[in-house]
C-alpha cells in the first residue's frame, strides 16, 4: 500500500493540470464551453487556485506526518512541494504569456506598481529557490542550511495568502479560509517544536 | 483587428454581424488563416444565426415571469440608428457571453455566479420610488415608469474597471426623459440610485464575509444624468433584461466604468449633495465618484491602458487600446471641461 502511495499521489496531483490541458485542447477544436468568454483570465484564476491548494498541501505534509504518526508521508514532501512550484509557475506563465502577451515592459510595470503582483512574485521566487535546491545533492551540499532555507516555504505561504487577500474585492470568505490554514499549520509547527506534550500527541495510535 | 480602428460612422449597422454569428465567423476566419474578411462572412452565415437566435432558451433570462405588457412594449421598439454614438460599430458580444459573464455581486463574486444563481427572479410586480428634490415624488409601478417612453435599440460599448469590455445591444430609452417627468427642482444637483435589497433573491447580501454595505448605491451629476447617452435599459438583444444583467430596469452609462451602471433599480432620489457610491464607499483610493473610462489613470490593481474585448480566445488574443471616455469623448468631454480628471477619477 505504502509502495503505491507515491505514484498515486503523483497522478492525483497532476490531474488538474491534465484536465485543464484537455479543456484548452477542446477550445482549440472550437469548443469554448468551459473556458468562457475570457479564457486568459479564467486560466489565471484556476491556476492560482490550484497553486495555493498545492502550496497548502505541501505545508501540511509534515504536520500530517506527525499527527497521523505516518513517517512514510515524508517521502512525499519533495514531490508535493515541486507540484506547488509547478502550479505557481503555470500561473505566472499564464500571466506573462496570455494576459500580458509577452509585453515585458508591462510586466516590469506590473511587478513594480501592483503590490499584489510583487507579493506573488516574491512567493514564486522563494518556491523557485526551494525547487532548485530540492535535490539530494543540493541537500547534502547545503547541509544544515538546507532545513532553514526550506522553512521558507512558510514565508511563501504567508506571501501567497497576502497576494490573495489583496485581490479580494468584496468577499473575504475564501481568503480567510486560506489564512486560517496557514496560521493553523504554522502555529502547530511552533508548538510542536517547543512543547513536548504537542510532540507526543497523535490522532491515531499505531 | 481591423474592426477596432474603424470609426462608428464608417459602417452602417445593417452590416453589423448578428452576435451569434460571432463564434462561427471567428472559426471560419481561423480556417482561412485568420484573415479578416469583413462582412462577407457575416452575410454568408446570418441564416444560421437567425435560427440560433430563435432557439435561445427563455430559461437564460432567469425570470420568474415576463409581464405581457413588457413583452409587447419591447416588441414595439425602434431600431437602432444606422450609425453614430447610439450604434457602436464594434462587433457585438455574443448573447451567451453577455449573459453568463457578469459582475453582479448581489448574486456572488464569480463571473458565473449571477447566471447560475439567479433563478426565477421576480420582476412582477416591481416599483421604483422617486424621492428627493422634485415636484412629483412617489412610488411608481414599472409599467407607469415606462409608459410614456418609446423603447429603442442602442449598441453601446461596456468597459469594466477590471480591464475587460463587451459590446451590447440594449433596449431602453434616455434617462433624462424619465427624470424630467418628475420635475426636479433647483436643488437637484445629483441623482442617486439604489438596487433592490432582498437577501432571499440576492444570496451575497447575507454573506458574513462581504465588505460591501448593501444595498448597492450609485449616483450621477445632474448634467451627466441628462446627457442623451445615459440610458435606462429594460432589455438586451431585443428581449427582456435577464436577471443576471440587472432585471427589470438598470442604468447604462457607456462612458463610465461598468460599476456605475447600477442594476435592478428600486429607488431614484434627486439630491443637492453628491451621493456616495458603493465602490467608492468601500475603497475610496481605488474607485471614485466619476469613474469615467480613462486610459491615463490606472486603477491600483489593473492597468487601464488596454482592455480585453470579450470574447477573447487563447489562440486569437483580443487586447485593444482603451479610449478616453470609452470612445465617447466627442459626446461627453464637455461635461468635464476644466476638471482635473486625475483627481476626479
Ligand atoms: C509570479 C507571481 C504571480 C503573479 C504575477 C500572479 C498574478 C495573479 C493575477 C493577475 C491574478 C488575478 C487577479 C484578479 O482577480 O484580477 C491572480 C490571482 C490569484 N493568484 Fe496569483 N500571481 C502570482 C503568484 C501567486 C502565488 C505564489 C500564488 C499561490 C501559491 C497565487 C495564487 C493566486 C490565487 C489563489 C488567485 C485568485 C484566484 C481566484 O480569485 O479565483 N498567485 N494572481
Amino acid at each position: 500500500m505504502q509502495k503505491f502511495l507515491k505514484p498515486l499521489v503523483f497522478v492525483v496531483l497532476l490531474g488538474p493540470a491534465l484536465w485543464w490541458a484537455y479543456i484548452i485542447w477542446r477550445a482549440y477544436q472550437g469548443d469554448v464551453a468551459y473556458l468562457g468568454p475570457d479564457p486568459p483570465k479564467m486560466l489565471e484564476l484556476v491556476s492560482g487556485e490550484w497553486a495555493i491548494r498545492m502550496l497548502m498541501l505541501s505545508l501540511a505534509v509534515t504536520p500530517l506526518r506527525y499527527l497521523l504518526n505516518a513517517p512514510y508521508l515524508w517521502r512525499l514532501r519533495r514531490m508535493v512541494g515541486l507540484y506547488a512550484f509547478f502550479y505557481v509557475s503555470l500561473h505566472f506563465l499564464v500571466f506573462v504569456l496570455l494576459l500580458l502577451e509577452l509585453d515585458f515592459s508591462a510586466l516590469a510595470k506590473e511587478l513594480s506598481e501592483r503590490p499584489y503582483i510583487t507579493l506573488g512574485f516574491m512567493a514564486w521566487t522563494i518556491l523557485f529557490l526551494l525547487a532548485v535546491t530540492s535535490f539530494n545533492r543540493a541537500q547534502r551540499w547545503l547541509g544544515r542550511h538546507w532545513k532553514r532555507l526550506h522553512r521558507g516555504v512558510y514565508v511563501a505561504g504567508v506571501l501567497a495568502v497576502m497576494h490573495l487577500i489583496w485581490i479580494v474585492r468584496s468577499d473575504f470568505g475564501e481568503a480567510l479560509l486560506y489564512l486560517a490554514i496557514v496560521a493553523a499549520l504554522l502555529i502547530y509547527r511552533a508548538l510542536h517544536k517547543f512543547i513536548p506534550g504537542v510532540r507526543q500527541f497523535v490522532l491515531f495510535k499505531p | 483587428m481591423l474592426i477596432k480602428t474603424r470609426k462608428a460612422s464608417d459602417i452602417p449597422s445593417s452590416e453589423i454581424t448578428p452576435a451569434s454569428v460571432y463564434f462561427s465567423r471567428r472559426d471560419f476566419m481561423r480556417g482561412v488563416g485568420g484573415i479578416a474578411i469583413g462582412s462577407a462572412a457575416g452575410v454568408l452565415m446570418s441564416g444560421d444565426a437567425m435560427a440560433e437566435d430563435a432557439n435561445r432558451s427563455p430559461a437564460l433570462l432567469n425570470l420568474a415571469s415576463k409581464p405581457a405588457w413588457l413583452v409587447q412594449k419591447i416588441s414595439q421598439r425602434k431600431p437602432a440608428p444606422p450609425s453614430g454614438p447610439f450604434a457602436a460599430a464594434d462587433e457585438k458580444t455574443p448573447f451567451n457571453d453577455a449573459t453568463t459573464y457578469n459582475n453582479f455581486y448581489e448574486f456572488g463574486t464569480d463571473k458565473t455566479d449571477p447566471s447560475s444563481r439567479a433563478k426565477n427572479f421576480a420582476i412582477d410586480p416591481w416599483s421604483v420610488e422617486i424621492a428627493g428634490e422634485c415636484n412629483k415624488p412617489g412610488k411608481y409601478t414599472l409599467e407607469d415608469i415606462l409608459k410614456p417612453h418609446t423603447l429603442e435599440d442602442r449598441v453601446y460599448r461596456l468597459r469594466c474597471v477590471e480591464a475587460w469590455s463587451m459590446v451590447i445591444p440594449w433596449v431602453g430609452f434616455s434617462l433624462g426623459d424619465l427624470l424630467k417627468r418628475f420635475e426636479p427642482n433647483g436643488n437637484a444637483k445629483f441623482v442617486e440610485f439604489q438596487t433592490l435589497q432582498d437577501p432571499k433573491q440576492f444570496p451575497e447580501q447575507s454573506s458574513r464575509f462581504a465588505t460591501i454595505h448593501w444595498p448597492y448605491m450609485e449616483g450621477l451629476r445632474m448634467d451627466e444624468a441628462m446627457h442623451p447617452l445615459a440610458m435606462m435599459a429594460v432589455g438586451l438583444y431585443g428581449d427582456a433584461m435577464p436577471a443576471q444583467n440587472g432585471a427589470p430596469i438598470r442604468l447604462v452609462v457607456p462612458w463610465k466604468y461598468g460599476f456605475k451602471s447600477i442594476k435592478s433599480i428600486v429607488r431614484i432620489r434627486f439630491r443637492s449633495e453628491m451621493p456616495t457610491n458603493t465602490w467608492k464607499d468601500l475603497q475610496p483610493s481605488e474607485y471614485g465618484f466619476y469613474a469615467n473610462v480613462n486610459p491615463a489613470v490606472n486603477h491600483p490593481r489593473w492597468s487601464q491602458a488596454t482592455e480585453r474585448r470579450l470574447p477573447t480566445s487563447l489562440f486569437m488574443p483580443h487586447r485593444i487600446e482603451t479610449k478616453p471616455f470609452n470612445g465617447y469623448a466627442d459626446e461627453v468631454e464637455s461635461l468635464y471641461a476644466g476638471m482635473d480628471l486625475r483627481k476626479n477619477y
